[in-house]
């Protein structure tokens, strides 16, 4: 069925097919650049909804690793992202913090834990609420085995730690934004 | 310390057939004898490292400075088949008697995901045990050492459990591979034992 | 006659999904099908991932098989399946990213994945596009059938829900089914059921 190989259709066809599916490509990527980003920016625009309250503008601060939302004039709040160690690898989440230095609501971006224990981070309803409306000047900031008041998933304290951790960083964060006398008029 | 978390991770925790799932189809194929088995782990073994060497300089020098990462997945296999061609030539020529060990298991090598897999990983992926997240060229080198060794590892235990299975009576519906694969099961039951041992 | 035609047209699809099930019974393709059946709907769009680089692999190929000279027919076949995966991937992260990043590097993997070029050195350069196609189509429903099912077994008792429809109440199923165990578990013990049941008549 083949064609017969000599030097020249063979270096021909494999040069050939690669021009040709190196070009194709390279039109598919240019066509679907746009979509891609797209779908990469609605998805931390649908995080940082989740974290914070209503907002108008968000500001991406690369060094930080924040963004900074607000509403006309008046700052939103903080949505920090933050990267510790779970069980099963990194754990980051982005955390929402409102000018008061509350935590207004926390979501997991990516993870690695275990499914049906760790996992459970993203959709254990009793641990994720207790995020909501979290107040460090109240709350201790650490799971009740180590003597703090954050609820731990069941038999997950290693990643409930994490989460705990990765919240306390945020809170640092936003600790030093706070410090640079941009927040409290 | 790195290089040593990388190690047990590589080998025990995420053992790369166990945990992993790559490179199954070599694994199950050649998995008969013990001694085909040792040959197989060797030639993977040299596949991969050797592989991620390239394959890790050619994303870093070249795919990355000209911004078509995009064409990672093609130009990683293609490199990959070359290079085990390559291989098989100058195996051949400098040393016949690693050839004849290594030989027949070499054209398999560049459809085993072990290989393509590893490449990949070890760009791609963000490895919490070292600064920063993305391994260097060393560390890349010792993960990829590290995984086929585990490849290895995986597959001598196997060979040695299916030489003992050849000898029992299994009922028919089980005979050949589906009592294998249970056993894997069972082989990664025990390898669960290690999982969080390095995050 | 024209019934024939028709009829070896249907063989060719039902071939793919009992007589040459890739799973089952050619033992094809086991990476993707242990590690992304976590559950029902990513097993799925495993398979519907692979269906569709197999189609088009295997047209293309079908097309232009005539012409590429022997000593260099898998290089080519392998950077026509990559460009199609390749193509995959972009599509994919562009328009469903929350399963792109779901399968991972299982997605750029097809590239190995033993059915592709496995049909396409077996079927495709010995026959017309249009058969070729309706080969993918078979075979890539065969694998797109054994992934779902595989999944499904494993979400109902790993997870109690089917299709992400929870049904226990909470979500305590039996955790090693989901975990990497489990994967080779279920396999191994359909294929029994396979066997038994399917592969004798």
């Amino acid at each position: 069925m083949a064609a017969k190989s000599n030097l020249t259709n063979m270096v021909l066809v494999l040069g050939l097919t690669c021009l040709l599916c190196s070009a194709v490509l390279g039109g598919a990527y240019v066509l679907t650049k746009e979509p891609i980003a797209a779908a990469a920016a609605e998805k931390t625009n649908a995080a940082i909804a989740m974290v914070l309250p209503h907002f108008t503008d968000v500001e991406y601060n690369a060094e930080g690793k924040y963004y900074k939302a607000t509403d006309g004039e008046n700052l939103v709040g903080y949505a920090i992202e933050t990267t510790t160690v779970g069980f099963g690898g990194p754990l980051s989440l982005i955390v929402g913090v409102t000018p008061d230095g509350v935590v207004y609501n926390t979501s997991v971006l990516s993870h690695a834990e275990t499914p049906g224990l760790g996992a459970k981070c993203t959709t254990d309803s009793k641990f994720m609420d207790q995020w909501r409306g979290f107040n460090p000047s109240i709350k201790k900031l650490s799971v009740k085995k180590d003597g703090g008041d954050v609820d731990a998933i069941t038999a997950s304290t290693i990643t409930s730690r994490a989460y705990t951790l990765a919240v306390e960083n945020a809170l640092k964060t936003f600790a030093t934004l706070n410090e640079g006398g941009c927040c409290h008029e | 310390m790195e290089y040593f978390l990388i190690i047990i991770s590589a080998i025990f925790v995420n053992n790369i057939v166990l945990a992993q799932f790559l490179g199954i189809c070599p694994f199950l194929g050649v998995s008969n004898k013990l001694s085909t088995a040792t040959g197989m782990s060797m030639a993977v073994c040299f596949v991969i490292t050797l592989a991620t060497l390239v394959t890790y300089l050619i994303n870093q020098y070249l795919l990355v400075p000209l911004g078509i990462t995009f064409l990672q997945t093609i130009a990683f296999i293609l490199v990959i088949a070359a290079l085990v061609q390559m291989v098989e030539i100058v195996l051949k020529k400098v040393s016949p008697s690693l050839y004849q060990a290594l030989g027949i298991f070499l054209p398999l090598i560049t459809t085993n995901c072990a290989v393509l897999g590893v490449a990949i990983n070890v760009v791609t992926k963000e490895f919490s045990f070292v600064p920063g997240g993305m391994l260097n060229l060393g560390q890349a080198l010792v993960y990829a050492f590290a995984t086929s060794l585990g490849y290895g590892l995986a597959m001598v235990i196997f060979a040695g459990i299916r030489e003992h299975l050849a000898l029992n009576n299994v009922p028919k519906a089980f005979k050949g591979v589906p009592i294998a694969i249970i056993s894997v099961g069972i082989l990664a039951l025990a390898f669960m034992g290690f999982s969080g041992m390095v995050k | 006659m024209k019934e024939d035609a028709a009829m070896s047209k249907f063989k060719l699809i039902t071939d793919g999904l009992v007589k040459n099930n890739p799973t089952f019974v050619l033992l094809l393709g086991m990476c993707p099908t242990l590690a992304t059946t976590t559950s029902a709907i990513n097993g799925l769009s495993m398979g519907l991932a692979t269906l569709f680089v197999l189609v088009l692999s295997n047209m293309a190929i079908s097309a232009i098989a005539p012409v590429v000279p022997d000593k260099v027919h898998i290089p080519v076949y392998i950077v026509v399946i990559a460009t199609f995966v390749t193509l995959l991937q972009l599509l994919m992260q562009a328009f469903t990213p929350a399963m792109y990043e779901t399968l991972g590097l299982f997605i750029p993997l097809i590239v190995v994945n033993c059915i592709v070029l496995g049909r396409a050195e077996a079927f495709a350069n010995k026959h017309g596009v249009g058969e070729s196609a309706l080969d993918g189509l078979g075979v890539g429903l065969g694998f797109t059938c054994s992934l779902t099912v595989l999944g499904l077994v494993r979400e109902v008792l790993g997870s109690g829900s089917a299709f992400g429809f929870n049904f226990i109440g909470g979500n305590d199923g039996m955790l090693a089914f989901v975990m990497a165990p489990g994967a080779f578990l279920c396999l191994g013990y359909l294929m029994v059921l396979f066997n038994k049941f399917v592969k004798k008549s």
